[in-house]
């Protein structure tokens, strides 16, 4: 019953421009262009800015620890919304209508947070559990005041339940314009509080104590994200606007580590997938664009999260893997210095070398290509018999790592009251990262103490 | 049996079994998941499950509760991997983390659920707010009671009812047969680990359970009764007792009381104003628990906010006694008996002052003349041992904690009131006065 209420509801609201099923190559650029009439464009551009808009303010609200607050408040919104109905409804006025609703939503929102604070406040219950109190709490309250609207006389629920949802292709000219001025005042904000934020943000005791209003601020912030929220109710629905708030900001932190920088991305993937998932649900109809949207996004975050230079999966491991490389390398440098004969000549056997990679556990493949890349560095020679002769900028190399790992050891006898015989394991992981300015420090340290220190 | 009695057993029973069942079998796991501080967890699998559940169904083309089971499971585990994946490899807070996985495999369930719409009835609103008044219609129950006891009566109640049944059976065995190594692990996992319990593997034995309840409950009761008994029922309990086994049996209860109670209302409550009316009783089992929360947050004894105004009250007269009996003492030291009560307002303002001299005159410490006060010789007594406690705590601060003497004045203000009395100590004060007591 319900649902073939809201089915009725959806097939009343779809544009007319708008097929079933596949689409052709030609709506699609249409569409993507804004050719393709002009409700579909105006639904495109709004879910756009709601996009960006969200986008901006999430970067904010995700840096503040406050990504499932936003969930909460999203699930708040529903009780509001359905009072409002009825309270139009017995009044004698048309429920429907977006302002009395949307209204509705932002006051039940805001008393949500304020619950959360109060619970917080108030009782040892922490942060998740007081989330999730308010937010199931309020959504009973919603689906049982639903459920009285589908028995009221004045009218069903259908109307309410595509905020649940979200219907973009409902969106009117004036939802549109309603949503483009809400990204305008939340860029315009974000341009003028950046700074603010920004304190506020990443270390809020500083900004306490350097005489910043911090709840201020905190209050701004969240009555942005509210803002958002109610906005995007239309269009994505309330089980799914806080994606579009939370999915961009994080998808945009694996790119750059600077906060303005953050909050472009962030607006831009936020837009990005806007854009996309209303033109697609333009051409698909049947497809909830509250859900298109939001895949769309989780595309771009995966896609993030896996090539992202900054902080990408790949760009990490790339950096461990070099890393890797060049530890195990200066191992073999260390090895062949360490071994030098009574002519001072560095170098290896093959069956020396080979019991290296047996003890670092270096797979057969690595151990050739640490030659190899070596060779060509200029670092060693390969001699016929299958071993290794270091060149003199190898073995200046070769010395320097031997002595970085005698120096750290005598420190760490020295000050850190390890025993002689339990050092070198640690050590062989340090060697290799200790800067020229370090090693300085560790000489001072040393000569200071009267210890020895190593040629 | 009586026909009020076969009208509830045929409307009411099979239902209100479903949401007792529901309720208690996330009540019971709810415990560990606000301990473990986890209790959203619930709510990203319980959006999570969502596209497991389509995705099951999708490829295997039935509906069964093994196949729903096994696609919940997967999901639930999935949830997890990936909330872990995506905390470490994208270095963002845990809430975050969840927000981006629930709400990305949710929009990926509401799309798949359009999809799959179109050939079978899985119906997203049923999915989120249940229908657990349509199960009644389901349900051919016998008309006579002895009838009830057999194995036919029970294997032909509602499919729904059966499986949550079973799903609490299994609830309240991982509970009981695991109870140490859940406690030990929400606790403290290091500890866990150290003792030879696997504390990631009872986690995502937990999450699976947890992944099971959500979609046994899903089709008789909704998501949103699942998450709020998930977490109410513990949070409730865990605002009455400090025992993690007080705490369970205490769930239970109240997500019994809150799925009863809860039920009947979503009937009886509208029914007061218009005749026939009902609402959603998932919604109004949600709202009960919600209520529940808010009682136990105000009248209990141990963390309530009325206990606790109630402590803060009877401290802050302690404190207002003592500090007149104080102040009649240090007059009394400098040969005044007796205060009047204008001298004693400035330092005990407003009520205080009334409230203190009740309260030390009813205690036979002090003696009330018209507009004089007077130390008894009890009062006296016990105002000699506050202004002992005192001077020695301003001797301590200035000989051992290095504070100059002109600034331990307010310090030991605060400190004489929640001191025990030290049995030896110094003659005098930093400021010179004796410490009574130490004469000798």
């Amino acid at each position: 019953m319900l649902l073939s209420l809201a089915q009725s509801d959806r097939a009343a609201f779809s544009p007319p421009d708008a097929g079933d099923g596949w689409s052709t190559l030609d709506q699609i650029v249409s569409t993507l262009t804004l050719q393709a009439g002009f409700n579909t464009s105006i639904v495109v551009v709004g879910t756009t800015l709601l996009g960006l808009a969200a986008g901006i303010i999430g970067v904010f609200a995700l840096l503040r620890r406050r990504a499932l607050v936003c969930d909460a408040l999203s699930h708040a919104t529903l009780p509001g919304m359905a009072l409002a109905f009825i309270t139009a409804a017995v009044l004698g006025a048309d429920g429907r209508t977006l302002p009395v609703l949307l209204s509705g939503a932002a006051v039940s929102g805001v008393l949500g947070v304020l619950a959360i604070q109060l619970i917080l406040r108030c009782t040892r219950l922490r942060e998740d559990a007081a989330i999730g109190i308010v937010l199931s709490v309020f959504f009973g309250i919603g689906i049982v005041l639903l459920s009285v609207i589908q028995q009221m006389p004045t009218g069903n629920a259908g109307g309410l339940r595509q905020f649940i949802y979200g219907q973009t292709a409902a969106m009117s000219v004036g939802d549109a314009v309603l949503m483009g001025a809400i990204a305008l005042l939340a860029c315009l904000a974000t341009v003028l509080l950046l700074k603010e934020f920004a304190v506020v943000c990443f270390n809020d005791a500083f900004a306490r104590v350097s005489g910043w209003p911090v709840s201020l601020v905190d209050l701004g912030i969240m009555a942005l994200v509210v803002l958002v929220t109610v906005a995007g109710l239309q269009a994505v629905g309330l089980l799914l606007v806080v994606a579009m708030l939370i999915v961009p900001p994080v998808a945009a932190r694996f790119w750059t580590e600077r906060l303005w920088l953050l909050v472009i991305v962030a607006g831009v993937i936020g837009g990005l997938s806007g854009y996309l998932g209303a033109a697609t649900s333009a051409l698909l109809p049947r497809k909830p664009a509250g859900g298109v949207i939001v895949l769309t996004s989780g595309v771009i975050f995966v896609i993030s999260m896996v090539c992202a230079p900054a902080r990408g999966v790949l760009a990490a491991s790339w950096r461990r893997f070099r890393l890797r490389l060049r530890i195990a390398g200066e191992h073999i440098l260390e090895e062949a210095f360490e071994h030098r004969g009574g002519d001072g000549q560095a170098s290896l056997s093959a069956a020396q070398l080979r019991a290296l990679a047996t003890l670092r556990g270096w797979p057969r493949g690595l151990r050739r290509m640490l030659v190899s890349l070596l060779r060509l560095r200029g670092h060693l020679t390969a001699t016929p018999e299958g071993g290794v002769v270091l060149t003199p900028q190898g073995h200046t190399a070769g010395a320097r790592i031997s002595r970085n790992h005698r120096l750290w050891e005598q420190y760490l006898i020295s000050y850190a009251d390890i025993a002689p015989s339990h050092v070198d394991w640690s050590v062989d992981q340090v060697e290799h990262v200790l800067s020229e300015s370090l090693v300085r420090e560790l000489e001072a340290a040393l000569r200071d103490a009267g210890t020895e220190v190593p040629a | 049996m009586s026909d009020a009695m076969s009208t509830f057993v045929t409307l009411d029973l099979a239902p209100l079994l479903a949401a007792v069942f529901a309720s208690l079998a996330c009540g019971l796991l709810g415990n560990f998941l606000v301990l473990r501080r986890e209790s959203l967890m619930g709510d990203a699998i319980s959006h999570s499950v969502l596209p497991g559940l389509v995705i099951a169904f999708l490829l295997t083309g039935t509906r069964s509760p093994m196949v729903m089971f096994i696609g919940a499971a997967v999901a639930g585990v999935a949830t997890v991997v990936l909330v872990e994946l995506v905390k470490r490899l994208g270095r963002v807070e845990p809430g975050a983390a969840m927000g981006v996985v629930f709400s990305v495999l949710f929009a990926l369930g509401v799309l798949l659920i359009r999809q799959a719409a179109e050939n079978v009835d899985l119906d997203a609103d049923c999915v989120l707010h249940g229908d657990l008044e349509a199960m009644a219609l389901y349900w051919f129950p016998p008309t006579e009671w002895n009838a009830f006891l057999s194995w036919s009566t029970l294997t032909s109640l509602p499919r729904q009812v059966l499986t949550l049944g079973v799903v609490l059976i299994v609830t309240v065995l991982f509970v009981g047969v695991f109870y140490k190594e859940l406690r030990i692990t929400s606790f403290d996992p290091a500890l866990a680990t150290s003792q030879g319990i696997h504390a990631g593997a009872m986690h995502l034995v937990l999450m699976v359970l947890v992944a099971i309840a959500t979609v046994a409950s899903f089709e008789a009761v909704g998501s949103i009764l699942v998450i709020a008994m998930l977490i109410c029922p513990a949070a409730t309990a865990r605002l009455m007792t400090d025992r993690l086994r007080s705490q369970i049996i205490g769930s239970a209860v109240i997500a019994i009381i809150a799925g009863v109670v809860g039920y009947f209302s979503a009937s009886l409550v509208p029914s007061l104003f218009v005749a026939d009316a009902t609402v959603n009783a998932a919604g109004m089992i949600v709202i009960v628990s919600g209520l529940l929360l808010t009682v136990a947050a105000i009248v209990s004894p141990s963390h309530g906010l009325l206990a606790a105004v109630i402590r803060r009250r009877r401290l802050a007269r302690g404190i207002a006694v003592d500090d007149l009996l104080a102040a009649l003492f240090r007059l009394y030291e400098t040969g005044q008996p007796q205060l009047t009560r204008d001298r004693l307002a400035p330092m005990l303002p407003g009520r205080l002052l009334d409230v203190a001299v009740a309260q030390a005159s009813a205690r036979g410490l002090v003696r009330t003349e018209a507009n004089n006060i007077a130390l008894t010789p009890t009062g006296l007594e016990s105002a000699a041992e506050i202004v002992r406690r005192h001077r020695l705590w301003e001797s301590y601060l200035v000989s051992e904690a290095g504070v100059a003497p002109d600034h331990v004045h307010d310090i030991a203000e605060m400190l004489e009131h929640v001191t025990v009395q030290p049995r030896s100590g110094p003659a005098t004060d930093p400021h010179g006065r004796p410490i009574p007591g130490s004469e000798s």
